[in-house]
């Protein structure tokens, strides 16, 4: 038993490092174009509205204290609180998604979508709509996988649900908890990166100016 | 040859359950890697079919036989299905699958379900790339280069795309198993210094495969997206940078060569060892070059884009590091001569297989030399020199290496003998062939061919008919196996637990393994390779 969860805990740990160079990539993208062109992302990044972002990004850091505490009680073998705070974290997941959906929504209208045959205008500064595009092209890009993770996270999370409700998770076999909290901290993460180089960097200097 | 007494053991892992669904839905790793055997079986003769067609196209100077666009399309599906479909899976997801936990003494991989799950994973990766040949092709080369692959080209890539991104994550699975396995799950005694060096270039390989392919997978989403949506990322007509996809593209794509012939190169390592009756030379030189290779691999991508407008500083820095991943491939050539260097070697089919790998993988790697040159390469690039090297390398290598591994563990994998004339003969076949069909393309690169037209102009002809003619040959010799091993299965003699007289815990168990493997956990109290000290004049 303890070689089976010193494996599956190195598995996830190995997965998770697969995850980092899968995000990389779109990661150096966004460097590389930054780079290109600075103020058009700056401005770009000025035209999202900060509010959603920062109450997601509150939701996210808020869940993983509720995930961490579900690994807590499934080590100490108190199964009520373990659901009890597996339910929180998936609610507070959901409602960061329901967030996320507004904010896509707001592009909608905004016509700050990319993509779908789907008219593209970057009023701010009509020179810069390519780099604009580009901009968000990738914001789209990353908070789309950053969600399709979070879909993926509530999904883990009514399975460990289910498990510990039926008993599978003991005291002695909380390995599954602990490695889908793992998953669950790694997702929440990422959005601390993404958060600031979507909506921060470089925001000043069109909020002062 | 052992003299052991020969008898079929009862309980065996391919009697244990006869059923269709005993086997589609095992957890044996042993099972799981006969799966993967008919499948990349399978897929090589697709790869092979459009093979055919090009170097029929090739004989003749002008572009008759096929269209350029359908030309196009045929030399793309020949990239895509022997690159992703064959060469990355076929030496880990076969020969790796079956042998590292015989080799550990581990019942398992760490995680069976996963094993069977990374299979069905490849499966359908293939059949999205299957759905783009047969619903018109892809004609992007299989390396996807943008604009063409996101604006221009009207060819199935979408499906092609994401075929090759679903089994990237068969492969990220099988590396995934592999590590943790090989961390977690060896027998007592076996320590990291006496895993035989199949496993060292085996956990190399999966370190590979675990930080790059989530790249290319990042990179194809991209590409998709790109298409499917318009995003304009990679198209420099709205401000993007197709460089920027070749370097995404080429961070994985460059070390996918690696986790193609570093497999490979364990099995060279095995078989010399057994061969030649000696100790390794340098056992932990040749452990850690494979780990050289995976980290120094990751460092040279830069050089397949030496013509595509990356900065000469940038170039340079690629160039010196491309020289010195070279550096712990001929450690590991050295090594594997200077074990044969007084050793009694016996020259049975795996052997004829192994020295075929080591002259064709010299040749490969030293004419990379060459490419790595930054003034050469600007008159080499995108000729038929690059084709003969990677052809070189990858066939050359990878399926010599591959071809000798399976006739190496044959009897252990099936319990019987093949006609080992028959394989020499094959082996032999093989090497000329190949000689025949490649060589020639060194020259004609290097008189100014260029890859990837249908047709030619007429000075050329002779050596293209010259390959065409090996590439006749080659197929011969790639076809024989496939009766006399067979063959083997119904008339084959029974092989015994250990039909070379090997050292290794893989030959400790019974031929074919029980399906747990061993009947008790192996304890390890030996060395690698501890074979007896020769005798001076007596032949084993």
């Amino acid at each position: 038993m303890e070689q089976q969860t010193e494996a599956s805990l190195l598995g996830m740990w190995t997965f998770l490092v697969t995850e980092i160079l899968f995000f990389g990539g779109a990661l150096t993208a966004y460097l590389v174009y930054r780079n290109w062109y600075p103020d058009a992302f700056a401005l770009a990044s000025y035209e999202i509205p900060i509010m959603p972002g920062a109450i997601n990004t509150a939701v996210l850091i808020f869940s993983s204290l509720t995930m961490a505490l579900a690994v807590h009680f499934a080590q100490t073998g108190d199964r009520g609180k373990t659901m009890l705070f597996i339910v929180l974290t998936s609610i507070l997941g959901a409602a960061f998604l329901g967030i996320k959906a507004y904010e896509y929504h707001e592009k909608y209208v905004e016509h700050f979508i990319p993509g779908f045959g789907l008219p593209f205008e970057f009023p701010a500064n009509p020179e810069y709509t390519n780099a604009a595009r580009i901009f968000y092209s990738l914001y789209f890009v990353l908070t789309g996988l950053h969600a399709l993770h979070m879909i993926i996270g509530l999904g883990i999370m009514t399975w460990m649900f289910i498990w510990v409700k039926n008993g599978t998770i003991t005291q002695e076999y909380y390995a599954p908890v602990e490695i889908a909290g793992l998953y669950w901290h790694f997702v929440d993460i990422v959005w601390i990166f993404l958060f600031p180089l979507l909506y921060l960097i470089g925001r000043h200097v069109h909020h002062v100016g | 040859m052992s003299s052991n007494t020969v008898a079929s053991p009862t309980s065996t892992y391919l009697n244990n359950g006869l059923t269709l669904k005993s086997w589609l839905l095992t957890k044996d790793h042993k099972r799981i890697a006969l799966l993967y055997l008919a499948a990349v079986s399978f897929f090589f003769l697709i790869g092979a079919l459009f093979a055919v067609l090009i170097r029929l196209e090739l004989v003749t100077p002008a572009g008759d036989l096929l269209t350029d666009e359908t030309y196009n399309k045929v030399f793309t599906m020949h990239g895509v299905m022997m690159v992703f479909f064959f060469l990355i899976p076929v030496v880990p997801a076969v020969l790796g699958n079956f042998l590292i936990p015989l080799m550990i003494g581990a019942k398992d991989l760490a995680f069976p379900k996963l094993n069977l799950l990374s299979f069905y994973v490849y499966m359908v990766g293939s059949l999205f790339t299957m759905w783009s040949i047969v619903s018109g092709g892809l004609d992007t080369g299989w390396t996807f280069y943008t604009p063409f692959s996101t604006v221009a080209s009207t060819s199935a890539v979408v499906p092609a795309a994401l075929g090759i991104f679903i089994n990237g994550f068969s492969g990220i699975l099988t590396g995934l198993n592999f590590m943790v396995t090989i961390h977690t799950m060896r027998a007592p005694g076996m320590t990291w210094f006496r895993l035989p060096l199949f496993v060292w270039a085996h956990y190399a390989t999966s370190l590979i495969q675990i930080l790059g392919t989530p790249v290319v997978a990042i990179t194809i989403v991209l590409v998709a997206a790109e298409r499917v949506f318009g995003f304009g990322l990679f198209n420099p007509a709205v401000g993007g940078d197709p460089v920027l996809f070749q370097h995404l593209f080429w961070f994985y794509s460059h070390p996918a060569v690696y986790i193609m012939i570093l497999p490979a190169m364990g099995i060279i390592s095995e078989i010399i060892a057994s061969s030649s009756r000696k100790q390794v030379f340098g056992y932990s030189f040749v452990a850690f070059a494979s780990i050289g290779i995976a980290v120094i691999g990751f460092l040279v991508w830069g050089h397949h884009m030496f013509v595509s407008g990356e900065s000469v500083y940038a170039a340079l820095v690629f160039s010196v590091l491309t020289f010195i991943v070279a550096v712990p491939s001929a450690v590991k050539v050295f090594n594997w001569t200077a074990t044969m260097y007084r050793g009694s070697v016996s020259w049975e089919s795996p052997m004829f297989f192994a020295a075929g790998f080591m002259g064709l993988f010299a040749v490969g790697g030293l004419t990379g030399l060459f490419l790595a040159s930054m003034g050469l390469d600007v008159h080499l690039t995108d000729t038929y020199f690059v084709v003969a090297h990677f052809h070189y390398v990858m066939v050359g290598g990878t399926i010599m290496g591959y071809l000798g591994g399976i006739h190496f563990w044959w009897p252990k994998i099936t319990g019987r003998k093949y006609n080992d004339i028959m394989a020499r003969v094959s082996a032999v076949i093989v090497f000329i062939g190949f000689n025949l069909t490649f060589l020639p393309q060194f020259v004609v690169g290097y008189l100014g061919m260029p890859r990837r037209y249908h047709a030619y102009p007429d000075e050329f002809q002779v050596l293209n008919v010259l390959s065409s003619a090996g590439a006749a040959v080659l197929a011969v010799g790639y076809m024989m196996p496939i009766f006399y091993l067979i063959a083997s299965l119904k008339t084959g003699e029974l092989a015994g637990d250990n039909a070379w007289g090997a050292v290794g815990l893989e030959w400790n168990t019974t031929s074919p393994p029980p399906t747990e493997n061993f009947k008790t956990t192996p304890v390890v109290t030996w060395e690698a390779y501890e074979y007896p000290t020769p005798v001076e004049g007596h032949v084993v």
